[in-house]
Order: structure tokens, then C-alpha cells, then sequence
């Protein structure tokens, strides 16, 4: 069999996980084995239902007194305990925070090769998995062999589209215990904080509103606040307007910041550097404004207004504002 | 508090990523090279934490003999010492580096309270070379860590995740795996360059792990959609246009 991590959040499974189980099914397939999968805390009945529809038999809710919150170790240990318990000769994971830095520590625990980045899977052979990985964010793909017993694998965020399977299952949910030590606790989400920042976040909004150096200062950020508050979306921004001190980095969108797929991306005064693209490439559109028509951004883009910002921006806000009304 | 920073020699890539003949690396015959981002932000806060408490600052990298250039940056930034872990420059896989970076801290005349890395290496994204040698020395580990701080014997290190922080706490000694964000590493003043110049660099020659790893076949470039955007219009008159954009994608 084949299985996969699943992450879930008020109850439905999150987009990644339904990524990695798009991809997981492609290699059960080719397999011909089934896919199975491997939650954390109580998964709803609605999470199990959700998979099922995408191809999953069985959901292994992993639970046990010690685990009352995040913690990687004991996450690693309990799926390796599952690898001992069912065999799997593929094991999948979404390419998170957690699922990354859980397979990371899988690898380490069990002493297995990883391979992080997967947008594609070919069985293959006797000589293992052929696959394709991306590096630099996406600006290179790597063709790469595995092969051991599993092979680990993590899947990049929002490059692979989720389908359900054509034939919808059902999944059933089991109750599994792992054997874990206090040790395996050392490292466990303490507490959570809530950022002071107003609105939706950024890998949550529908709409992004990008500025870059063409902003030209942290106050004529105020016009695409507020397009972002009427789109009811949130501001991103490029390394260069973190560079100039006019962005937190926590709005930064690129290769080593955010990496955001809302519905509409509309990068303003962005150039479109390839370490700002990595980050916006998973947008299902783009609308950039940019004074520059030659602007890689404008290549790049699905519209594009070749304008100055703060004359066209403004004005968008304007026209909203009256339907608003 | 002694403090460790592991870092990288990646290339800067320009534009448009050209490869080699053989498909097997980037070109960079045109190309400077740099510190990681992430792994930039690794030194400055190893500098920092070692120059507040007292301590020392080492930055260690595994890599060809001209990795010699960052070594002697993270110097310009403050660190004390240097180690040079000398590979003859060829791509090894993340099993490999972490068993000889996890040899070279081990090997080292310091022992490190505090050991950072980037969240993953800019050029190959393995996203586990950190974790590894954490567990090859035996320390509690958390990685894409944007804020560190010290509590006695604890480290608190907080994590970005959507509308919020979370929070964990290690104890020390322990490795953390940094991101961008976390500080704004300092610009070495042109007199911290030429004294890094001089600085003396203790140098390795590690044996390569035959551990089973993911094993490279090629690199290729990803197609790119280079169909050209629809302009909806010049100045901003094309603000009409925009919001009928809008409209059509059900944004508003």
C-alpha cells in the first residue's frame, strides 16, 4: 500500500493534503496497491469522507495522551511505527512545515533517503522511483532516482492540482496508538500567538495585493491597503519593499517568504525578479500594473495595465468604492 | 554562549537559470556567488547571541575550496572562527553533507549551545540536512524558525504559521533551522573584510557518506508560459477595465 500524511484544520482536510493524496493515488496506482491514510488528534468523520473521495481506504486517526499538540518527533515516530505495522512502499507527505520537518525527521529515525519537492512520480522499475523535484523555488526542476523501502516523498505546495479519484470510495476511520517515550515530547508546540496584523492572512486570502520598489515608500502602501480591504484581501510585497524597510518580512512573497496561490494575484510596481515569481506562480490569475511594458512581470502576467500605481490605483479604489454603495 | 552557523556557496542566479552542457549543474561562469538568504540570517543571529553573552561565533560550510569566499564573509559579520569542510566541488546528496557536517561539529575544538541552519539550501531545497545531524548528535531540533530568544537554560523559538506565531521551547544545547526574517544581517564594513582576509580558517577533508540517497539524474528547465498578458490599458483610464477584470472573476 501506499500512504500519506494528511493535515486537517477545522474540519476538512487542508489543500496541500489533498495535493499530496492527488499524487499518492497516482502511485498507489501504478502500484496497484491501495492508498491509505495517516492523521493526527481526532479526524472528523467529514475529513474521512473527503478522502475517501479521493481514493483513501482507510484513515489511521493517530492518537495518544501525550500528543495535545504538534509535536515532530512523535509525529516521525508514529508514522514509522505505522511503516513497521503496514508496510507501505511509498510514503507521501505534503510539502509543509510540518509535513517537511516530520519526513525530515522520519528519514533521520527510520535512516532513509528523502526526497522533498516531488511534482512527479514514475514508479518505474527495478531501480526504484524516477521523479521530477523542484529547486530554486521552482526556476529549475531536478529528474532524481530513489529507491529504498519506503521511499519518503513531500510534495511542493500548489503546483499539483487536487482532483478527486473518478470513482469515489469510502473511507474508514481506525483508531491507532503508537508507543511513544517522553523524549519524544522534548519538542511540542508550547503556545500559539495571534499576529496583530488585521485581516486575512496571506496564504488564506483569495486576493493579494503585491507592491515592490515601485511603491517608493511605506506610505503610498496605504492605496493598496486599501484595494486589498475592499477585494476583502490581504497586502504582500516583494524582498526589495522589505529591503527598503517598507514591509514587515512576513509580507514578503517569494522564494524565501510566502508563497501564496490566491485566485487573483495583482502585483503593482513588481518587476517580477524570478525569486519574486517562485513565490506568486501558483496565483490562478495575475494582474500586474506596472509603468514598464517590458517588465518581466508583464511577460509573466494573465492582465496587465501599463500604468503608474498611484494614478491607477486610486482610481480602481474610487470605482469600487461607488459600487460598494 | 558558543554558536554555530552552518551556511552554503550558491550562485546568484540571474533571470533566466542556464545549465550546463551535460545537464548536471548551472553554468556559473557568469554568475557571483553568495550566502544563502535563510543562512545569512543563521550568522547574524549566531553573531549576535555570541557577542551578548560572551561566547564565540563559528561558521562551518561543506563545500568546494572557493566556499573559503562566504567563510570569510560570515568572518567579516563577526564570526570568530571558521571551519572548511573542502569537497572537490561536487553536488552531494543530504544524507552525505549532514553524516561530514555532523563529523565536522563533532571534530571541532568548541562544543556549540546553539546551532543554526538555513530552512533549506537555496539551490537544492532538500529541506533536511539540519534535522539530520541533529539527530546524529543527539539535540532537539525546530525548523523555519523568524524569532529566537533566551530564557537560562531554554530556547524559545517561534515559528510563523497562518495569522499568527506558534511557540516552542527547547532546551539548550539545541539546533534550530532558521528563515529569512529572522534579523537584518549586518553589511560587513570594508575594514571586517580585509581583517577576514587574514583570518585563519581550519580546514577538513571529510569522506563522502555511500549511504542510499536520492540520486540525481539531470537538471532541466521548466517550461515557461510565455504567452503574452492581455493589457486592459494604459494610465489610468484602464481602471474601468480593471474592475470589469473583477467582476469576471468573481473577485468582487
Amino acid at each position: 500500500m501506499v500512504l500519506v500524511l494528511i493535515e486537517h484544520d477545522d474540519g476538512a482536510a487542508i489543500d496541500t493534503t489533498l495535493e499530496a493524496a492527488t499524487i499518492a493515488r497516482d502511485v498507489a496506482a501504478q502500484e496497484d496497491e491501495p492508498l491509505e491514510a495517516v492523521g493526527f488528534g481526532t479526524v472528523p468523520g467529514d475529513v474521512a469522507d473527503e478522502l475517501g473521495e479521493y481514493g483513501v481506504d482507510t484513515v489511521f486517526a493517530v492518537t495518544h495522551d501525550g500528543l495535545t499538540d504538534y509535536a515532530p518527533v512523535a509525529w516521525a515516530k508514529s508514522v514509522r511505527e505505522l511503516i513497521d505495522d503496514r508496510e507501505p512502499s511509498a510514503v507521501i507527505a505534503p510539502g509543509t512545515d510540518r509535513g517537511g520537518e516530520t519526513f525530515a525527521h522520519l528519514g533521520a529515525i527510520a535512516d532513509l533517503p528523502l526526497a522533498a519537492n516531488v511534482i512527479e512520480v514514475d514508479v518505474g522499475g527495478d531501480e526504484g522511483y524516477e521523479l521530477t523535484r523542484q529547486r530554486w523555488g521552482g526556476s529549475l526542476l531536478e529528474d532524481a532516482r530513489i529507491d529504498a523501502e519506503p521511499n519518503l516523498l513531500t510534495i511542493v505546495p500548489h503546483e499539483v492540482t487536487a482532483e478527486p479519484a473518478t470513482e469515489a470510495g469510502e473511507a474508514t476511520l481506525e483508531s491507532y496508538t503508537p508507543e511513544l517515550a517522553d523524549e519524544d515530547f522534548i519538542v511540542q508546540v508550547d503556545r500559539r500567538e495571534e499576529s496583530d496584523t488585521e485581516g486575512v492572512p496571506i496564504d488564506q486570502a483569495r486576493v493579494v495585493v503585491g507592491g515592490g520598489r515601485g511603491v517608493g515608500s511605506a506610505e503610498d502602501f496605504d492605496q493598496l491597503e486599501e484595494l486589498a480591504d475592499l477585494l476583502n484581501g490581504a497586502v504582500g510585497s516583494s524582498r526589495a519593499a522589505v529591503n527598503e524597510g517598507w514591509r514587515p518580512h512576513d509580507d514578503q512573497i517569494g522564494q524565501t517568504g510566502n508563497k501564496i496561490a490566491p485566485e487573483l494575484y495583482i502585483p503593482a510596481g513588481i518587476s517580477g525578479a524570478v525569486q519574486h515569481w517562485v513565490g506568486c506562480k501558483g496565483s490562478e490569475n495575475v494582474l500586474a500594473i506596472n509603468t514598464d511594458p517590458e517588465a518581466a512581470i508583464i511577460g509573466k502576467a494573465d492582465y496587465a495595465v501599463i500604468a503608474d500605481l498611484h494614478e491607477v490605483v486610486p482610481e480602481i479604489n474610487r470605482i469600487l468604492k461607488e459600487k460598494h454603495r | 554562549m558558543n554558536t554555530l552557523a552552518c551556511i552554503k556557496r550558491v550562485p546568484e542566479t540571474g533571470a533566466k537559470i542556464v545549465l550546463t552542457d551535460d545537464n548536471q549543474a548551472i553554468d556559473t561562469t557568469s554568475l557571483g556567488f553568495t550566502i544563502s538568504p535563510h543562512e545569512e540570517c543563521g550568522v547574524e543571529e549566531a553573531v549576535q547571541l555570541a557577542e551578548e553573552t560572551g561566547g564565540t561565533a563559528t561558521v562551518l560550510t561543506l563545500g568546494s575550496p572557493e566556499a573559503d569566499e562566504q567563510l570569510r564573509t560570515g568572518i567579516a559579520m563577526g564570526a570568530d572562527e571558521a571551519i572548511h569542510l573542502e569537497t572537490d566541488g561536487e553536488q552531494w546528496g543530504p544524507r552525505a553533507t549532514a553524516s561530514a557536517i555532523a563529523e565536522g561539529i563533532e571534530a571541532a575544538d568548541e562544543s556549540f549551545d546553539l546551532l543554526f541552519f538555513g530552512n533549506e539550501s537555496a539551490d537544492q531545497e532538500n529541506y533536511q540536512v539540519g534535522v539530520r545531524v541533529a539527530h546524529t548528535l543527539g539535540l532537539p531540533i525546530v525548523t523555519g524558525i523568524k524569532n529566537v530568544e533566551i530564557d537560562g537554560d531554554t530556547v524559545v523559538a517561534e515559528r510563523e504559521i497562518s495569522g499568527g506565531t506558534e511557540v516552542f521551547e527547547l532546551p539548550i544545547p539545541a539546533v534550530l533551522t532558521v528563515k529569512e526574517g529572522l534579523n537584518s544581517p549586518r553589511y560587513p564594513s570594508m575594514r571586517s573584510k580585509m581583517q577576514a582576509r587574514r583570518a585563519e580558517v581550519a580546514t577538513a577533508t571529510p569522506e563522502r557518506s555511500e549511504a542510499n540517497d536520492v540520486e540525481m539524474i539531470e537538471l532541466e528547465t521548466p517550461e515557461r508560459d510565455d504567452s503574452p498578458a492581455e493589457v486592459l490599458g494604459e494610465g489610468p483610464e484602464a481602471a474601468e477595465d480593471v474592475v470589469a477584470v473583477l467582476e469576471e472573476l468573481e473577485v468582487i
